[in-house]
């Protein structure tokens, strides 16, 4: 039979062309697969490329700011009159007379009433508040003259970016021609310079774009986000190892199981409401205060990590489990010695997954009051606050040009939070990992 | 070892937690909350900046929840778990305050505190135009009558609507229906044009589908749904000089280099205009107060003085160049009286 078979034939099976053909064919399909999978991975990578590349073209200008460098005479005739040195006389003088009177020994034509208040307006309306602490702090400065560095307004900043055309007729700018010819006088002094915006930093929410800054957000953002995980990773993996390692299997644990399943799919702005309801209403706790957002935001996670903690658990090998029980640990002593520490790097994946999307999200925060405008940064947990994406939200809202750099300048530092943040995980893991 | 730790500290922040919150609910609030209209919020915003700069109080905390939601949370009682002042873009209606009265809030300030104007606006590439509210009305309802039926609006073009308007595509880009500059949308420019197209009313004798079919807005795409304050509204409207834009005074303002606004039955926007009742789709903005939380919250009835103050709300006011219109002098006098006096609200 097989000889039959074998001389049928001149030459073997894999030597036809037929063969040679399907052969090619089975390798073009794989090539085409693999250009396929190349093809996908471009067009993310492009498509965040692009992402990112618009927010830091956009965003990258409102790290520097520009500031006007004027020699002020603290006139204590202005500041003081009484010479009292008394703080509440201090707070209420009237610093933009300072800044005026600087401004008109510098400034050709400035001598007017109606031209002082035009060179007024270069300075931001809070220079004179700069001017005002500087003073309180430090009294010695009255009487004296120094040179200090004042933030511009939110529109002469713009234009000196280039966001606004010198070009355009007076009555399209908001920058009148006077004060273009002042601008161009103080730039071919040097005086305008432009300097690392460390306002974006230290200065809560502004209505004024050259004021606003971050901190109120960032640290709203912090302490929430240490009360999600305060409270989210111990209960999320304590469920997720209850529920893989100790639990029967019964109807009431897949019924469990297929709840927390469709939790982790439930739209963020019930967890809002949620909160609303129980957290405000029925315990009466305060609203906008980062421990109730944190609370919120803790049940948002919880599916997330318990689903990763029980996904990670179920990847540690039974053997190891067989071997430790073999040599008398007790079911506790196993789960504690060995699977936790074996499971822990997935765990802390879940657990980067689940705080990432806890810091990126405002649904749940709208109900709870946490979308508002707070100047003043929480100085604990149950102060009103505001998170970072809120800040981004409020800024893309505002109708003041300069807010457009702002909220890309504000993307930047919620990714660079997030990144921070997913750093120390990751190192956290690293330390945690254990290979077998 | 490792879950015991945790353990231990998931119970001490849950304690953490309960403690704090308890702490939190015994002492009174020593800032002023506020919430309501998000058209009214850039200028209560930036007067609580102003405020808070002063620095003898802390800044008010002020959310934006639409003129609905807040007049629901300010009339929800007395007491500091309810916002001390709400923001409006309407007047307080008849039944809000018989439902703050039914809550305990009997006593409520009502200051004036200026007006916006609602603007058609397009890029300045495009060709200035006129609008009557008639026109904007047949170019954006969902039905428009034809030869004394309703049917669906088969307006494709300005040109087809009246010839002097441009021949281009109708395309305007307006609030969501989420948004109090919607609302004012409807009741000033829909409701408006729809009352001067007389054969609405001859082919829809019933007063509720009359007004029903006035404001509902076609949803084949001539109407797109964009952000009120959205920069993006300003890229859409250079880049595309045929499309039309409605939002607030205060955003045309702070884009002048790249809008202009459409004029309304042959009326310019300008704060003259608006002042003198002639810019036809402008409206009044208020603020309410809790006359109950004064004396208990501190700060109120200053922060109130601040808002009425010359250098808020008056013709060189800060809260000006935010983009309010603001009151004539007359009008002004009278919202300061009402703050000093906190002349309690009578309907």
């Amino acid at each position: 039979m097989t000889d039959a078979v074998v001389s049928d034939r001149a030459v073997p099976v894999y030597q036809t062309a037929e063969f040679e053909r399907r052969l090619r064919r089975r390798y073009a399909a794989e090539k085409r697969f693999r250009l396929y999978g190349i093809a996908a991975i471009g067009l993310a990578l492009g498509m965040l490329a692009v992402l990112l590349g618009s927010v830091v073209a956009k965003g990258y200008t409102a790290f520097w700011q520009h500031e006007l460098r004027l020699e002020v005479f603290f006139d204590p005739a202005e500041i003081d009159p009484q010479g009292t040195r008394d703080p509440a006389v201090l707070a209420q003088a009237n610093y933009n007379t300072l800044a005026r009177n600087a401004l008109q020994s510098v400034l050709t034509d400035a001598g007017s009433r109606d031209a002082r208040r035009a060179a007024g307006d270069l300075l931001s309306v809070g220079a004179a508040f700069e001017l005002g602490r500087m003073v309180m702090d430090d009294p010695s400065l009255i009487g004296t003259r120094r040179v200090v560095s004042l933030p511009v307004s939110d529109e002469v900043d713009q234009l000196l970016k280039g966001n606004v055309s010198r070009a355009l007729p007076e009555a399209d700018r908001q920058i009148t021609d006077r004060q273009l010819a002042w601008i161009e006088q103080l730039e071919a002094k040097g005086d305008l310079v432009s300097r690392f915006n460390t306002r974006l930093f230290t200065n809560g929410d502004s209505r004024e774009p050259e004021l606003a800054g971050l901190k109120a957000g960032l640290l709203g953002s912090m302490l929430t986000l240490f009360v999600t995980l305060v409270l989210a990773v111990p209960v999320g993996i304590a469920a997720a190892v209850y529920l893989e390692e100790f639990a029967p299997k019964n109807r009431l644990t897949d019924l469990i199981e297929v709840n927390i399943n469709n939790l982790a799919a439930v739209p963020s702005i019930v967890f809002g409401l949620l909160g609303l309801a129980v957290f405000l209403n029925f315990f009466g706790m305060p609203r906008s205060a980062p421990l109730v957002g944190g609370v919120v935001l803790a049940l948002l996670v919880l599916p997330t990590i318990i689903i990763a903690g029980r996904a990670s658990l179920k990847a540690v090998p039974p053997s190891i489990r067989e071997a430790a029980l073999g040599i008398g640990a007790s079911r506790l002593q196993v789960v504690t010695h060995h699977v936790l520490p074996l499971a822990m790097p997935g765990i802390m994946t879940g657990v980067i997954i689940g705080m990432a999307h806890a810091l990126g999200e405002t649904a749940p925060l709208l109900m709870i009051g946490m979308v508002a405008f707070i100047v003043d940064a929480p100085s604990g947990f149950t102060d009103a606050a505001t998170m970072l994406p809120v800040q981004i939200f409020m800024w893309a809202d505002s109708p003041e040009r300069a807010f457009t750099e702002r909220t890309s300048a504000a993307i930047m530092v919620l990714l660079g939070f997030l990144i921070a943040m997913n750093a120390l995980a990751v190192i956290l893991r690293k330390r945690f990992e254990r290979r077998w | 070892m490792l879950t015991k730790k945790i353990a231990l500290a998931g119970l001490a922040a849950a304690a953490a937690t309960l403690a704090l919150s308890g702490a939190a609910n015994a002492q009174a609030r020593d800032q002023i909350r506020i919430v309501g209209s998000s058209t009214v919020f850039p200028f209560t915003t930036a007067t609580a900046e102003n405020f808070g700069r002063g620095g003898k109080f802390k800044t008010p905390i002020v959310e934006s929840t639409g003129t609905g939601g807040g007049m629901k949370l300010f009339c929800a009682g007395v007491g500091p778990q309810h916002p001390d002042l709400t923001n409006a873009s309407r007047r307080i209606k008849k039944s809000e305050v018989e439902e703050c009265a039914k809550n305990g809030v009997t006593a409520i300030t009502e200051l004036n505190i200026g007006y916006d104007g609602l603007v058609i606006a397009s890029a300045r590439s495009a060709k200035p135009v006129n609008f009557t509210l008639a026109q904007i009305w047949k170019a954006m309802a969902k039905e428009v009558p034809v030869d004394g039926k309703m049917v669906a609006n088969p307006y494709k073009r300005w040109s087809e609507i009246d010839p002097s308007l441009p021949n281009a595509p109708i395309e305007l880009m307006g609030p969501p229906p989420t948004s109090g500059t919607r609302d004012s949308f409807n009741e000033l420019v829909m409701l408006a044009g729809c009352n001067k197209v007389a054969e609405v009313k001859q082919a829809l004798p019933d007063a509720k589908a009359h007004e029903k079919a006035c404001v509902t807005i076609r949803e084949d795409g001539a109407y797109v749904e964009a952000g009120e304050n959205d920069n993006l509204v300003v890229q859409k409207l250079t880049a595309n000089p045929n499309a039309f834009g409605a939002f607030g005074y205060s955003y045309l303002d702070q884009n002048r280099d790249k809008l202009q606004a459409a004029k309304i039955e042959g009326v310019e926007v300008s704060v003259e205009n608006v002042q003198a009742g002639k810019y036809p789709v402008s409206r009044s903005l208020y603020v309410y107060a809790k006359n109950a939380h004064v004396g208990v919250i501190p700060g109120i009835r200053e922060f109130i003085s601040e808002y009425t103050s010359e250098r808020a709300m008056g013709d060189d006011g800060y809260l000006v160049d935010k983009g309010l219109i603001p009151e004539p002098k007359a009008d002004r006098e009278k919202a300061r009286n009402a703050a000093v006096n906190l002349t309690a609200l009578q309907m």
